[in-house]
């Protein structure tokens, strides 16, 4: 006999299906170190196959931003992978994108001189699907461009991450989730002097179906680990939304 | 066939300034520091100079000499224009320099109606324009290259060159002057009166060159042929009955063009590299698109999307009577089990191809970069960019130095307070914020590449201010210098 609950939870899962979001069979937990973030998402897992927003500021902000979104790609490909980095004006160093555990001659960039051009490749590049990942660096996104991308990924299941570089022009977009990076002061390990770990405030500003949050998350080589406090901090925060679901 | 133009340049000369036709007149050029005739007319002929003749010789003979400069490679720029010009009369036209034009004329005479009218035609063509020309028709380069120049005989008819030259003097066989002034000096005066000698016999006493002439003239050794036109070989044509002006039209005759090209590479198991369609237009105008792929492809609905997206270049105006499609870089094409295609990832995946070549169509080939290691420390050339998408790396980026995420291409002037040479800055100010350094890595120093550029050393800083952020700084020369200056080079994670 199902209780009210357990349809409810079967129900929601149908839902979620049916937007996209795909139970994974395979594991639980993609990302190294990143379960609780992973939490904040629905089922539970870092959804591939979507689009992700990221502001990103221009300057210091940047580095932090593509620091943390390198860590993340890195644990989403394996070595043939190909992604796709699609800017105008980039600034990104690829030899340092190595210590995040991505090989910089894996990144194939395109350095468009038109946003228009950037929003037509990035369309182009979701619908390829020998492709792990598309990164666009885009000033504006409206509702209908990223409903198209969206179609877009659909068949491919490409992952997508559109860097806004146009804070002030954020509106409702279809993106499953947007975050936002800023730097915090690295950790080193038993107080030695000198510039350590990169550690980063990672703020998940909102999430389609799941629980926005606030993490503290530092890279260590070669995963990531999350602040121990505010990891507990996340999952009450978690546990207090489901209460209210 | 061959053909001569014994006063080449005179006659050149000639047409531009028609008075010149009736007086002396000679081309010279220095040769040993002295002045030499290079080229003379026939009026100047007929006085008893020739070329090769010191000019000053011929100012003896003829006082009122008309005397021109000669330029280097004025017979080179003649023959070339002449040859694309007689390109109407067979499509394999090739230079015989100094002074003369090879024609392939295999499958062409017909079209005159037989050889002797096609002969005719040239030279009255010829006349007619002002140039004196003489040509034979042989079956080899080296007959044809003899009767035009030392017999009155046009056209040798098939398998009979042993005949034809055997009256002719050695000359006749493009032979340099030492080895025909040993024939004259031995009483050869003919070919006929030595072609019966062994080859050994000729070979010991006159040298290679003799016997490789006589069997080329022969047709006993292959003799090359050097079009000055190059015809593409991988090439379809597409006339338009009527003249094609709209979009639809076009996309039709790119579709057909590429559907005849495509299933004759595919036989041969060749793919399209780079593509050029040539549109020609009714009022006489010529346009070109062309296209590029990162791998050969012989997938019709690929390359059609590649040219698609150029279609907007192209103007047909009144119309299009003409496609040609030319594949002018062509190479091997794995056209195996399409179906196979897709379960390979990254570059290996043909979509993914096909993706950067649609992008490099529509953004500019320049537009897509990937970058390799090299071993150098300068960090702007610590990576090189390559276009091809199948190289790997040949070393390992390096992680023993960190490299900041964000590098400004630029190095921005920034002020800061140090304390003491070789320790990092206390604080720093940038875009008029003022950082204080809380923690700090270094100096890293990095020598510049002497052999490549001048200037001051850098000495790198990781610092990390006040507000968590972490930057790349740098000091160019040593610390209490005079033009000693800081800078800011990028940005950490």
């Amino acid at each position: 006999m199902e209780t009210k609950q357990d349809i409810i939870n079967r129900l929601r899962k149908e839902i979620l299906a049916k937007q996209g979001f795909k139970p994974d069979l395979a594991s639980t937990s993609h990302i190294k170190g990143l379960s609780e973030i992973e939490a904040a998402f629905p089922n539970g897992v870092f959804p591939t196959g979507m689009i992700h927003e990221m502001l990103f500021h221009e300057g210091e902000e940047a580095a932090a931003c593509s620091g943390f979104l390198g860590a993340l790609l890195s644990s989403l490909t394996v070595p043939e992978s190909i992604i796709l980095w699609i800017s105008v004006g980039r600034n990104l160093f690829p030899p340092s994108i190595k210590i995040f555990g991505i090989e910089p001659h894996q990144i194939v960039f395109v350095d468009a001189t038109q946003e228009k051009q950037v929003l037509w490749a990035l369309e182009e590049g979701l619908k390829c699907q020998g492709i792990t990942a598309v990164v666009a660096e885009l000033r504006e996104l409206s509702f209908s461009q990223s409903k198209r991308l969206q179609l877009a990924i659909e068949e491919s299941h490409v992952t997508g991450f559109v860097l806004r570089t146009d804070a002030t022009k954020l509106s409702t977009t279809t993106c499953v989730s947007r975050w936002q990076i800023s730097a915090l002061p690295s950790e080193t390990n038993d107080g030695m002097p000198g510039v350590g770990f990169p550690k980063w405030n990672v703020e998940l500003l909102r999430v389609r179906n799941g629980q926005p949050g606030k993490w503290e998350v530092g890279w260590h080589g070669n995963q990531f680990q999350i602040a121990q406090e505010e990891a507990k901090k996340a999952i009450n925060y978690e546990k207090l939304g489901r209460l209210r679901a | 066939m061959s053909l001569w133009f014994p006063m080449l340049k005179t006659d050149w000369k000639t047409i531009r300034q028609p008075e010149l036709a009736k007086v002396p007149f000679v081309f010279s050029t220095s040769e040993k520091n002295r002045l030499i005739i290079s080229a003379c007319n026939s009026v100047a002929r007929s006085s008893g100079l020739h070329i090769g003749m010191r000019l000053a010789d011929a100012k003896a003979i003829l006082p009122d000499l008309c005397v021109q400069q000669d330029s280097e490679d004025r017979e080179l720029k003649l023959l070339k224009a002449i040859g694309e010009w007689c390109i109407r009369y067979t499509p394999l036209v090739s230079l015989d320099l100094p002074d003369g034009l090879i024609f392939d004329c295999t499958g062409c005479t017909h079209l005159w109606g037989g050889e002797e009218n096609y002969i005719r035609e040239i030279k009255t063509r010829f006349k007619s324009k002002g140039y004196t020309v003489r040509a034979a028709i042989a079956d080899t380069i080296g007959t044809a290259w003899a009767m035009a120049r030392f017999s009155k005989n046009t056209v040798i008819e098939a398998n009979s060159q042993k005949l034809a030259m055997s009256n002719l003097p050695p000359s006749a066989l493009r032979l340099d002057d030492v080895t025909l002034e040993k024939l004259r000096k031995l009483g050869f005066r003919t070919i006929h009166s030595f072609s019966a000698i062994p080859n050994s016999n000729l070979r010991r006493r006159f040298g290679d060159l003799l016997l490789l002439r006589l069997m080329q003239a022969y047709g006993e050794i292959e003799e090359n042929f050097r079009p000055l036109d190059v015809p593409e070989p991988y090439q379809e044509r597409l006339a338009a009955l009527e003249p094609i002006r709209t979009r639809v039209g076009i996309e039709i005759a790119i579709r057909e063009l590429l559907n005849m090209m495509c299933n004759r590479l595919v036989g041969e198991g060749k793919g399209i590299r780079n593509a050029l369609l040539k549109t020609f237009r009714i009022d006489g105008k010529q346009q070109a698109v062309d296209i590029g792929t990162n791998q050969a492809t012989c997938n019709v609905d690929h390359l059609f999307k590649l040219f698609e997206q150029k279609i907007e270049t192209i103007r047909p105006a009144l119309g299009i009577e003409l496609f040609v499609l030319e594949v002018t870089l062509i190479g091997e094409a794995d056209t195996s089990q399409k179906s196979l295609w897709t379960g390979k990832t990254g570059l290996a995946d043909n979509g993914v191809l096909e993706l950067l070549d649609k992008l490099a169509g529509k953004i500019g080939s320049k537009a897509i970069k990937r970058y390799l290691p090299q071993e150098r420390y300068w960090p702007e050339r610590s990576i090189k960019q390559t276009n091809d998408l199948k190289e790997i790396p040949q070393t390992y980026w390096s992680t023993d130095a960190l490299r900041p995420t964000q590098l400004l291409s630029k190095p921005e002037v920034i002020l800061v307070t140090a304390p003491i040479p070789d320790y990092p800055p206390m604080n720093f100010r940038y875009k008029d914020d003022l950082h204080i350094v809380k923690r700090a890595d270094g100096p890293e120093r990095i020598e510049r590449e002497w052999w490549l550029d001048k200037g001051e050393h850098r000495d790198y800083y990781i610092v990390e201010d006040q507000h968590g952020k972490r930057y790349w700084l740098y000091r160019s020369g040593h610390y209490g210098a005079d033009q000693t200056q800081w800078f800011l080079h990028g940005f950490f994670a």
